[in-house]
């Protein structure tokens, strides 16, 4: 359990790149990753969602119905800097591997941390999408990540 | 000339009989002779792979990747409600009661097996564990990797769920399960090479009826195999891409 699972809930309003926003409910309570799943999703390139696995539906809170033709940025948290994100599209948009520990808002408003790993889905030279697994990471890198998004935001 | 067929050396060896049935019932449906070779190690069949020596493959999801995207081969099928998951076993009597229990010098006993090992290592991973901070020790069946925890040379072991599944009573008594993988998308697929491609719409009609099949039944049964489901190439193409996250 993290310094920040206080337990505490505010409502605020998320502001997505595309110059959309939402309010959303933030409750600063951990959800556990679980042992031994992958969280698997995949996305057009534009990044809505058109495939999601059960551990996904499970842990993000919402049906795979409400997933699916979502915007994969329905699970960016506020504490989330935009630069980690910046660096996720570049990377994948250059069409290379994409890396790192990312902090996920469910639709109870509570977290979930990851250890994402975005990939290029290329079909005969052409870019049809993207796939994104998230396994458990550590509680080191939980740390690690925490400490380093709060001076990038 | 005979067309070449393997398989992955992971099979069990339980069920190597029941691999030469089915290439027997495959020659005599498809009419053409097929030579089956199994090997010891991956290096082996990799290498042969690689030198064009074979034509037909029952391959691990790691394999697939290098069969189809540089190789040309198609996957036909994949195993019906069959798919590749790894436990992380200890003995039973281990003080380790969790994966973040382990430290730096674990001592992992594994096999070649490059599935089960990749799943192994990412359940590792909550504990801070990567390639360079555990001792791996690799053995060549998964009754060994048993018998290493048992005498203490080993911390933790990589078996798959399956084999652990089928040891003895006796053995996984004294064996505790530590933290089992869920991954429900990675899964053996029989694939075709450019040399048999003109044979691949006969050959998954063959192998999706085969349970309807008289003599196709009991091979089945010999290899502990449901039946087949065709592979779409899109199926193929996002397990491969699933592979691709998991490797680093």
């Amino acid at each position: 359990m993290s310094d920040q699972d206080t337990g505490a809930e505010r409502e605020v309003t998320l502001h997505y790149y595309d110059g959309s926003e939402r309010k959303a409910l933030i409750v600063d309570t951990e959800v556990p990753y679980p042992d031994g799943k992958l969280i698997v999703s995949r996305t057009d390139p534009q990044g809505f969602i058109t495939h999601a696995n059960q551990a996904f539906v499970d842990m993000s809170g919402y049906s795979r119905e409400e997933l699916i033709g979502a915007n994969h940025n329905i699970l960016r948290h506020p504490d989330m800097p935009a630069v980690a994100f910046k660096g996720l599209w570049d990377t994948v948009q250059s069409g290379q591997k994409w890396q790192g520990f990312v902090k996920n808002l469910r639709k109870d408003g509570k977290y979930y941390w990851v250890k994402a790993t975005v990939i290029p889905n290329i079909r005969q030279g052409k870019l049809v999408g993207y796939t994104s697994v998230r396994r458990k990471p550590s509680r080191s890198k939980i740390l690690e990540s925490e400490a380093l998004y709060a001076t990038l935001k | 000339m005979p067309h070449n067929f393997t398989v992955s050396p992971d099979f069990a060896p339980d069920h190597m009989s029941g691999w030469f049935y089915f290439n027997t019932w495959l020659q005599r449906k498809l009419g053409v002779d097929i030579h089956l070779e199994l090997y010891d190690t991956f290096e082996q069949q990799r290498m042969d792979i690689r030198a064009g020596k074979v034509d037909m493959i029952y391959a691990n999801p790691y394999d697939a990747s290098m069969l189809v995207r540089e190789l040309g081969f198609k996957a036909v099928v994949r195993p019906v409600s069959k798919r590749d998951e790894a436990v992380i076993v200890v003995a039973a009597d281990s003080p380790i009661a969790t994966v973040e229990d382990l430290g730096a010098g674990t001592r992992v006993a594994t096999t070649a097996d490059p599935d089960v090992d990749t799943i192994g290592m990412i359940m590792l991973e909550p504990a801070d564990l990567d390639a360079a901070s555990v001792q791996k020790h690799v053995y060549n069946s998964h009754v060994l990797i048993a018998k290493s925890l048992l005498n203490g040379e080993t911390d933790v072991g990589f078996v798959l769920k399956q084999s652990y599944d089928e040891l003895s009573d006796l053995i996984r008594g004294r064996l505790r399960v530590l933290v089992a993988s869920q991954i429900s998308v990675v899964h053996h697929a029989l694939l075709v090479g450019p040399a048999m491609m003109d044979r691949f719409d006969e050959l998954r009609d063959l192998l999706v009826a085969m349970p309807k099949d008289e003599k196709g039944v009991g091979v089945l049964e010999s290899m502990e195999i449901r039946g087949w489901e065709p592979m779409s190439e899109e199926q193929t193409e996002f397990m491969i891409d699933l592979i691709d996250t998991l490797i680093d």
